[in-house]
């Protein structure tokens, strides 16, 4: 249904009542990674896996994986720049989207 | 530092899993979102948000997309807290009489959300003493709606209400003391946080959920596009102004008053209001007086905050 | 009647018997402010639960604005909610109101119907409730004590029912029955859950199952969910059909959307909204054995307003007056005038209507009132007109 109702193939019928998302949450359809105008690139060599890149991510867009080291997940990332700023060892580089 | 249980020591004790999902609308370097996204890592199990309207409300509820992983409810701008004393009442009464689990409850609003429009409701919240944690994120100002002046603003600063005008330089009003309103009706815990200290925000958020009976966290949560600097700047931002005393970290727990994060060299204030556009008026020779009476402020509230802390009382 | 059962006679106030009522619904969650005249309410329900009759979580918030918005919470929560109201304590849940309906959480709603300031007037008039006349609720009106207990068990069935899932309100006329001790025949307590079982809420908050309710909706959904809702109104009457005919079975009292009085072969037609209705019923009664031909109507539900029933029912009469206890400022007349015109108009009826504006703030509205407007009605008939649209009844000048 909710694929329908992003193409917009629905009458009033069709919707949920009182407009209620279930079950949520369902915004992962929703790729705000188009927004980006610059994009983080790590640099894996200089990675400490302190993780803070991971915690302050506004977007859950930084992966943490089983070792602690992290990956950029570019579906979502808005290209904010926090991570490359609280990166302690200059790790992450913001570069301009081409 | 407290003695106090800590449920998270390190970074790598944050729990992976997030209830918090991508794909919401929030600006990019949103401080709220890191806000939002830190207190449910924080929960101990089923919980319910209540949203008052806001920026967090509108940009994660956008239909049919919605961030939550969690149960999420909005009704209006000002009840926040009244929902959630209906939604912890009902799920209390239902359990006793019908059997079930009960879970926890976390109402969510802004500066704007608390201490002005839903002041009322939270007061009657807190008084009652339903089970419940109010979180309010405060950036300072109405974001929602175009960066309007809020009882949370600061003296000096320019909102699109209080602009930095040629004969009224910013907001003239000092900003409310949420912690000690919420004190004053004899909750068993309030606590200040910043998003750029996650690991005492969570230990809060956590160790407010235990408690039994009403408890309130306000977390400070810088604005992008509200005060006006680059986006990557939203973690440094807070972190300023814990270092400059701006937003001193406390809790009050047990009738004492604990300072967190101890800021014994505190950075100048400048070095806070300096990146944000909203305060470049301040930094002007013609309005020194106002930066002045600022820095009085916030040199005033600390040492207050270290005579209570001395002397084991609570505001 | 299938089965009736053993009824008990007493007598209590409107608003005890509402409250008597609601407990006998083994209500969850009661959320309320004080204001005169509903405050009986919530006192009695609050020693009810005190003294363990109840077993339910009262609530007594800090502005009727903070009570229905705990009253949704708890209902999106599952509980079976009830709170009471009247006059500025409504005007202060509006905002509120439209969230109750639009975000389909049943509740149950006693409005001890009170005049708005200024200036301040705490008796009885009908401009609370139609303030919320467009709020998406179910609003029925109770024109005696005994309807204001029979009312609210059946408001509770109607709008949990999972064809509604709407807020109810029921409105008594504030101290005319809110506190008028009227005889009052009550069911046996174990009779109640075989009428009214638990709320049964197929969208119950559920950690296990995350939803999202109160989501923002923009332009490509908007009307959509409001259209929803209008729907979810007009599946009111066949479900009312259900629950008087299944409310009758237990009291062998039947409730029909519209109530009358001699209306068959009747030259003219009063209709009233609440109390009014016994006053004038009263009158016509012995007008009739005078040979006047006059009957008498009173909406038990207002909104979904029942239009067939009405356009039925007046299509014959050669005059109508419409009783109004409100009124538009600046517009036609009152609302329930302006409906009626409505329509009569929509269904090709062509008669004469006259509006009595009255009883604004408690004016006494008494049975030689009552006979002029029904002579008036009956003269309106016979002439074919009435010499004015809107009158204000009894208004020094």
């Amino acid at each position: 249904m909710l694929e329908k109702i992003i193409r917009g193939e629905f009458g009033y019928e069709d919707l949920p009542p009182a407009a209620i998302i279930s079950p949520s949450p369902t915004s992962p359809s929703y790729k705000t990674g188009v927004w980006r105008t610059e994009k983080p690139v790590i640099d894996p060599a200089k990675c400490v896996k302190c993780l803070l890149c991971w915690v302050f991510c506004p977007d859950m867009s930084i992966k943490r994986l089983e070792d602690d080291s992290v990956k950029i997940d570019y579906d979502y990332c808005k290209g904010c720049g926090i991570c490359s700023e609280v990166c302690p060892t200059k790790a992450i580089r913001m570069v301009e989207e081409v | 530092m407290s003695l106090q249980a800590r449920y998270y020591k390190t970074v790598k004790d944050i729990p992976r899993e997030d209830l918090f999902a991508p794909g919401h609308r929030l600006c990019a370097g949103c401080g709220a979102a890191i806000a939002v996204k830190l207190a449910l890592k924080a929960t101990r199990g089923p919980t319910v948000v209540v949203n008052a309207t806001g920026c967090v409300e509108v940009s994660t509820s956008m239909f049919p997309y919605s961030a939550w992983g969690t149960p999420w409810v909005h009704v209006a701008f000002e009840n926040a807290a009244a929902v959630a004393s209906g939604i912890v009442e009902a799920s209390r009464i239902l359990a006793r009489k019908r059997g079930g689990e009960t879970y926890d409850v976390i109402a969510l609003a802004g500066d704007g959300g608390t201490f002005d429009i839903g002041l009322q409701a939270l007061s009657g919240a807190l008084e009652r003493g339903h089970k419940l944690l109010y979180i309010c994120y405060d950036n300072e100002a109405y974001m929602n709606t175009g960066i309007q002046r809020s009882g949370a603003t600061p003296t000096g600063a320019a909102t699109t209400t209080s602009p930095a005008g040629r004969v009224i330089p910013g907001k003239r009003e000092r900003k409310k003391n949420l912690v000690e309103i919420a004190l004053a009706h004899n909750i068993p815990y309030a606590a200040t946080a910043s998003i750029s200290h996650p690991l005492d925000y969570m230990n809060k958020v956590r160790k407010a959920l235990e408690k039994d009976g009403p408890t309130l966290i306000h977390v400070f949560s810088p604005c992008t596009l509200g005060w006006r600097y680059p986006p990557s700047k939203t973690i440094q931002l807070a972190r300023l102004a814990v270092e400059t005393r701006y937003f001193p970290i406390y809790e009050v727990e047990d009738g004492r008053l604990r300072i967190n994060v101890r800021v014994s060299r505190p950075k100048p204030l400048e070095e806070f209001l300096k990146l944000q556009r909203r305060f470049q008026h301040l930094l002007k020779p013609e309005n020194k007086h106002i930066l002045e009476s600022l820095k009085r402020q916030v040199e005033e509230n600390w040492s207050r905050l270290l005579k209570l802390e001395e002397a084991g009382v609570r505001p | 009647m299938a089965r009736v059962a053993q009824v008990r006679k007493t007598a209590m106030m409107g608003d005890e018997a509402v409250a008597y009522a609601v407990k006998q619904a083994d209500v969850d969650v009661v959320a309320a402010y004080p204001i005169t005249p509903q405050t009986i309410i919530v006192e009695r329900l609050s020693e009810y639960v005190a003294d363990g009759e109840l077993n339910a979580s009262f609530i007594q918030a800090e502005s009727e604005h903070s009570a229905i918005s705990i009253c949704v919470g708890a209902s999106l929560a599952g509980a079976r909610v009830f709170t009471s109201t009247a006059s500025q304590g409504l005007a202060l849940m509006h905002e509120i109101l439209h969230a109750a309906s639009s975000m389909r959480a049943p509740m149950v709603m006693a409005i001890a119907n009170r005049a708005l300031n200024s200036p301040l007037n705490i008796h009885c008039d009908h401009s609370d409730v139609m303030n919320a006349r467009d709020t998406g609720w179910i609003h029925l009106f109770a024109t005696d004590v005994q309807e204001a207990y029979d009312l609210t068990l059946m408001a509770f069935r109607l709008g949990e029912d999972r064809r509604i899932l709407l807020p109810v309100s029921v409105n008594l006329d504030g101290f005319i029955l809110s506190h008028s001790v009227e005889p009052l025949e009550v069911l046996p307590d174990h009779e109640v859950p075989e009428f009214l079982p638990p709320k049964d809420y197929p969208y119950a908050i559920d950690p296990s199952r995350p939803a999202t309710y109160g989501a923002m909706a923009l332009p490509d959904t908007y009307m959509e969910f409001r259209l929803q809702l209008h729907e979810a109104l007009q599946k009111v009457p066949s479900v009312w059909g259900e629950v008087s005919r299944s409310f009758e079975e237990v009291s062998g009292r039947r409730y029909s959307m519209v109530k009358s009085f001699a209306v068959d072969g009747s030259d003219a037609v009063v209709v009233a909204l609440g109390s009014t209705y016994g006053t004038l019923k009263h009158v016509a009664r012995r007008l009739r054995d005078e040979g006047l031909r006059v009957g008498v109507a009173s909406l038990t539900m207002y909104r979904p307003f029942p239009e067939d029933v009405l356009a039925r029912m007046l299509g014959d009469v050669k005059a109508v007056v419409v009783m109004d206890r409100a009124y538009s400022y600046g517009g036609l007349g009152g609302p329930l005038y302006t409906d009626i015109l409505s329509t009569l108009y929509r269904n090709g009826v062509e008669i004469p209507v006259l509006n009595v504006v009255y009883g604004l703030g408690g004016r006494d509205f008494t049975v030689r009132d009552a006979e002029e407007v029904l002579r008036m009605a009956a003269e309106g008939a016979e002439r074919g007109g009435f010499p004015e649209k809107v009158v204000w009844w009894g208004v020094r000048r």
